[in-house]
């Protein structure tokens, strides 16, 4: 399965997808310090994000994520790429200034096409997500 | 993106190291939404608070101070947001001096780029409001909703790093709610009911954002009886920049660019929602979780003076059992001090912090240090962030709060 998204920024990178039907704000989401979903009602509250490729619906709230990402970059409590159905500016600008990749804007809602635990590649490049293995695939002993 | 003959000297580094950096960084921006150009603005707000830095973004200040032989100065006037602290009252904050050296180094950063350190989210009450089409780099997202609705000027949201570098380009990618198009109405609301509280008009704002759900809807609300005033509007929109990240909306017969509901676009959409008292109520109730209150907090937006007026007066003959803290701008506090509204919040307890704002002041270690977990706010954005720091946040009216900081509880 592949996807192209109208908007793309960073570098190519392949990773497991954590996929959820809501939205995304590193302040009002986050627990930093520890890695993983603090906000008690999001979809993924107590699952980390660290290194995942996050698959969520929209960005939500204020503009510190635009700080906020490099920070978590430089400790290596970040994300490994974000990709969205649609974003606000803060996460463009957050991306470029953190270095993360992310993909935004496609043809249907991407957060129910994306098996959540997928391995993925996320092309910058060519802004495409690809599905390399199923969830099943991943989670299976070599 | 087209650039123009100041543009291409920049992106060359003619005009030094640090502009190039900044205008580099905004053709990612821009091209990233497929800007075709720059806007010259002719002002900048930025976000800076050092919970959102970290180590990471203050050494990246330093950076850029110390770069060109600590040349390099911004092109227009540029303007902060709160700090991450009130320097005068951290200890019984409980703030480490950790956060305190990471502020001050933010601080020295900016203030050799020639930022004007203002540490305020309503600039627009008392800085100076920006005029209908005027184009600027506001962060904060209560700042851009109230300059794009109320005042009719053109933000999208800047993060600190873009919106210092609007400040220091002079500029910003024109995309988004730069373009007339984009300004545009793309949701109708109904409203059958006008509330007359703050939280009230704050919860309104929380519902109307929920509904438009992203930074690209623009609601047009029509129903409104009467004028709201500055701080109605301020908890409205910032509300609704908080629960839909919205950065613009329309009202009709009120806002400057909705004197007509056509003049939107209004006209041709569908009736998509509507909002009574009830919807405010219930997202109200939602957050009422808990009875017992550790601490009280009016802030998000900042306070203006009337509100200061009107919380001095409601403190008059109280004692107060919990914490009760109330966040001002350096520009408010002055006053609030010759007024003697600040001695009488004071007097009943309570606090009148300066500079800061609650959510941006290490609220996740302050709670931890202080014991704080269930918080009354008259503030439905404050409510919508904090859930995510470990608070149990209830919104009630500035006099229920008050009482609940006299009562520890929440009538």
């Amino acid at each position: 399965m592949e996807f192209t998204a109208r908007h793309a920024i960073g570098r190519k990178v392949v990773g497991q997808a954590r996929v959820a039907s809501d939205g995304f704000s590193a302040r009002y989401d986050l627990d930093r310090i520890g890695g993983t979903f603090s906000r008690p009602s999001h979809k993924l509250a107590g699952q980390s994000y660290v290194g995942k490729v996050l698959v969520l619906d929209t960005s939500k709230g204020g503009v510190a994520t635009a700080w906020m990402l490099r920070e978590m970059a430089e400790r290596g409590v970040v994300p490994l790429a974000l990709v969205f159905n649609s974003v606000n500016p803060i996460l463009a600008q957050g991306a470029a200034f953190g270095g993360v990749t992310m993909l935004a804007g496609f043809d249907g809602d991407i957060t129910t096409q994306v098996p959540d635990g997928a391995r993925v590649e996320i092309d910058p490049g060519t802004r495409t997500l690809r599905v390399l293995a199923a969830p099943a695939d991943v989670t299976r002993p070599a | 993106m087209k650039l123009n003959d100041t543009e291409r000297a920049i992106l060359a580094g003619e005009l030094g190291t640090v502009p190039k950096l900044a205008l580099e960084h905004q053709i990612q921006v821009g091209d990233f939404f497929g800007a075709h150009d720059f806007v010259e603005v002719t002002q900048a707000h930025i976000m800076a608070d050092t919970e959102s830095l970290g180590e990471a973004g203050v050494r990246w200040l330093e950076s850029l101070a110390g770069a060109d032989d600590g040349r390099a100065q911004v092109r227009v006037p540029t303007i902060t947001d709160p700090r991450g602290t009130d320097f005068a009252h951290a200890g019984k904050l409980g703030q480490a001096a950790w956060m305190l050296a990471l502020e001050r180094r933010a601080i020295e950063a900016f203030v050799r780029l020639g930022v004007s350190m203002t540490d305020t989210c309503i600039n627009y009450q008392t800085i100076q409001a920006p005029v209908r089409g005027e184009s600027v780099a506001f962060g904060d997202t209560g700042v851009v909703i109230y300059a794009n609705s109320v005042c009719g000027a053109r933000s999208n949201f800047e993060g600190g790093p873009s919106a210092l570098s609007a400040g220091l380009t002079g500029r910003t990618p024109r995309y988004g709610f730069h373009l007339d198009a984009q300004r545009q109405a793309t949701l109708r609301v109904r409203v059958d009911w006008t509330p007359s509280s703050l939280n009230d008009w704050g919860a309104l704002g929380g519902v109307i954002g929920r509904l438009a759900g992203n930074y690209w809807a623009v609601p047009v609300v029509e129903g409104l009886e009467g004028a709201p005033g500055s701080d109605a509007l301020k908890h409205f929109g910032a509300a609704m920049a908080s629960f839909g990240s919205s950065a613009l909306y329309h009202l009709a017969g009120i806002t400057p660019e909705a004197y007509r509901i056509r003049d939107v676009g209004g006209d041709r959409l569908p009736v998509a929602h509507r909002v009574g008292r009830a919807e405010v109520e219930a997202l109200q109730r939602a957050y009422a979780v808990d009875d017992e209150v550790d601490v009280v907090v009016f802030s998000a937006p900042q306070l203006s003076l009337y509100e200061l007026r009107a919380l001095a007066a409601l403190c008059d003959g109280r004692r107060f059992v919990r914490p009760m803290l109330a966040v001002t701008s350096p520009q408010v506090k002055p006053d609030a001090d010759r007024m003697g509204y600040t001695r009488r919040i004071e007097a009943a307890g309570g606090q009148v912090l300066t500079g800061m704002c609650f959510y941006q002041s290490y609220a996740r270690e302050i709670a931890q240090a202080n014991g704080w977990k269930r918080l009354a706010t008259n503030s439905a954005k404050l409510v919508n962030i904090l859930g995510g720091y470990g608070y149990v946040p209830m919104l009630a009216s500035m006099q229920r709060c008050v009482e609940a900081a006299q009562t520890g509880r929440l009538a």
